[in-house]
């Protein structure tokens, strides 16, 4: 395998369930180094993708190649160079922090003090050095999320796969957590992550594509998304109770797009400012006023009409 | 992480450590609960042996007028009791641990996501219900040999080994069934109409041919049945009397232990892989 080849390369990737297709025929490539994203609502097929790439799920059409191998061959094979944080817990609640470590080790052919040694350098990486001789079950969302990092990657894996990592955690335990897979990036360990938090996608992934009902329907990093599919600036526009539905015309032509949400309005143009200033020289009044960048979430509204979380 | 050397797992030549890890964990997980598991094994067998074999017992040896001929009921007993205790543990190791470690902790998807397969998961598991069935098995024999009810403690050697095989005639195919499972609800039906009839009337308490005649051959098909009836011509010293019965006993478990064995590695994997 030459040092360019992708870690992992997917053409026409599809999980069916029975007659349901959850992922239908995805096409991406990751790269060594990179952290790559897939950003999408519930059910778009994200944990179906993770499965697959995860040698845990049977892929239903396609191709799959991870780390130059195949994965109904060399399943195992694979697996033990990957880490793997799956969405769904499943710390050992019977064990100690420590213990769950050390058995994962064990699970990957370590040595016993290998294990331990390594066990206890992790417990340090998630700053959770203190909690080693306590069961699992009393810790918090976010020091179990932690703690699953940790174990992923007490086989020194060339692959993480991150299955929603921050999903159902508080602002503080989110950016702590971002915190340490920022740092894990800059050793130059490659990421594949998923999300539906699109500030998450564009913390921390180099690259991204964006999933929708099984499909990949853009790819790119996170700022070339942003400039080819919305534009630099958005004004938010919230109004009294039945005023909006008033102002379909009057709206039209302040801003090279406009889309209408339930409880507010969205001009998309490069100056947004400009375009307040505009409105009111119509005479709109809007009872709020927000500018602000284009994100991700702009994207995803462009893309599929559609909030990523609702 | 610093980059290491590591050695590539070989996936054939592994068989045996992946699934000896799974053992690892499950040894692991009941050094918790090690002391009351033992102080339970014995205390269960006492109780047994105490109520029916000596309780009991006494009555019928007084009423039975010689049925048993120089037999104690104890004697009778205690080969019975043996298999009938083995079973109750494989059959319960073989739902909740099992239903727990795909549903409830998924302590087993957590090993799938390394290089263990799924039926290294399913192995290590029968080779840990072996484990315990053997703990199990042992602790009533001990007490078995201190109650008296043996002729030739030395034969006990041989019961116990049979006692595991009747044990995992049960555990294994339940497992098959625990891996279907998303809740507990089936067990409780097995326990209900299953396991506790057979314990009453598979030649645990009373011979078969006490049973009325037309009723006698589902006692043949219970898997309870060959393993008392075998542990007690082992504990009686009667197997050369009818050596083919026991080699039929012996065929009944043991492809009841690789049926099962083979429809758990599918359900198990199809539990697994469907996440
Ligand atoms: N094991 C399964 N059996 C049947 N349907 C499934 C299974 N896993 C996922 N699905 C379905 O596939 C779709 C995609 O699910 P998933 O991959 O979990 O999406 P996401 O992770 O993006 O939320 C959903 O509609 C889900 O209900
Ligand atoms: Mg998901």
């Amino acid at each position: 395998m030459s040092s360019a080849a992708p870690l992992i390369r997917a053409r026409g990737l599809t999980k069916r369930f029975g007659a349901f297709t959850a992922v239908d025929g995805i096409d991406f490539d990751v790269a060594k180094g990179e952290a790559f994203g897939f950003l999408g609502p519930n059910g778009a097929g994200k944990t179906s993708t993770m499965r697959m790439i995860g040698c845990t799920s049977p892929i239903s059409d396609g191709q799959l190649e991870i780390l130059g191998l195949d994965p109904v061959r060399d399943g195992p094979r694979i697996r033990s160079r990957l880490g793997v944080v799956p969405q769904e817990g499943n710390l050992d609640n019977e064990l100690t922090v420590r213990e769950n470590l050390i058995i994962y080790g064990r699970y990957f052919g370590l040595p016993r003090d290998e294990c331990a040694r390594r066990a206890d350098e992790l417990l340090e990486f998630v700053q959770l050095a203190d909690r080693g001789k306590d069961l699992v079950e009393p810790l918090s969302g976010g020091m179990k999320r932690r703690l699953t990092i940790a174990r992923s990657l007490i086989n020194e894996p060339d692959l993480i796969l991150l299955d929603e990592p921050t999903t159902g955690l508080d602002p503080q335990a989110r950016h702590l957590l971002w915190d340490r897979l920022y740092r894990l990036k800059q050793r130059g360990v490659t990421l594949v992550l998923t999300t539906h938090y699109m500030d998450e996608a564009e913390q921390l992934c180099d690259r991204l594509v964006v999933m929708d009902k099984a499909r990949i329907v853009a790819a790119g990093s996170p700022q070339q998304l942003i400039d080819r599919y919305s534009s630099r600036e958005v004004a938010e526009f919230r109004f009294a109770p039945g005023i909006q539905e008033t102002l379909d015309g009057q709206l039209a032509g302040l801003a090279e797009r406009i889309e209408r949400l339930p409880d507010r309005v969205l001009l998309y143009a490069d100056d947004g400012e400009a375009v307040v200033i505009a409105a009111r020289d119509k005479g709109i009044h809007p009872e709020t006023v927000l500018v602000r960048r284009s994100t991700l979430e702009d994207v995803f509204l462009r893309l599929t009409g559609r909030s990523l979380i609702d | 992480m610093a980059a290491i050397t590591r050695p590539a797992p070989q996936p054939a030549a592994a068989r045996w450590p992946a699934m000896a890890r799974v053992v690892e964990h499950r040894a692991l997980q009941y050094r918790r609960t090690f002391r009351a598991s033992i102080f339970g094994s014995f205390v269960q067998p006492v109780l047994f042996l105490a109520a029916m074999g000596i309780g009991l017992g006494s009555y019928v040896d007084r009423a039975g007028g010689g049925l048993l001929g120089d037999l104690s009921y104890l004697q009778f007993l205690a080969p019975g009791l043996l298999a009938a205790a083995v079973m109750q543990t494989g059959s319960f190791e073989a739902m909740f641990p099992i239903l727990g470690g795909l549903q409830w902790n998924r302590t087993f998807h957590a090993m799938y996501a390394t290089p263990i397969r799924p039926r290294d998961i399913a192995l290590g598991n029968f080779a840990w219900i072996t484990i315990r069935l053997l703990m199990v098995g042992t602790s009533f024999a001990v007490v078995i040999a201190a109650f008296g009810a043996v002729r030739q403690p030395a034969a006990l050697l041989l019961a116990v080994p049979v006692a595991v095989l009747t044990g995992l005639a049960f555990a294994i195919p339940i497992a098959a069934f625990s891996a279907t499972q998303r809740r507990p609800d089936g067990f409780s039906t097995i326990f209900r109409f299953g396991l506790t009839p057979l314990f009453l009337f598979s030649g645990t308490f009373f011979p078969i041919t006490n049973l009325p005649e037309l009723i006698r051959p589902i006692a043949w098909l219970s898997p309870l049945w060959h393993g008392v009836d075998l542990s007690r011509a082992i504990l009686l010293g009667t197997v050369a009397d009818a050596p083919l019965l026991a080699i039929a006993h012996l065929a009944v478990l043991g492809a009841l232990i690789v049926i099962g064995a083979l429809v758990a590695f599918r359900t198990v994997a199809a539990r697994l892989e469907r996440g």
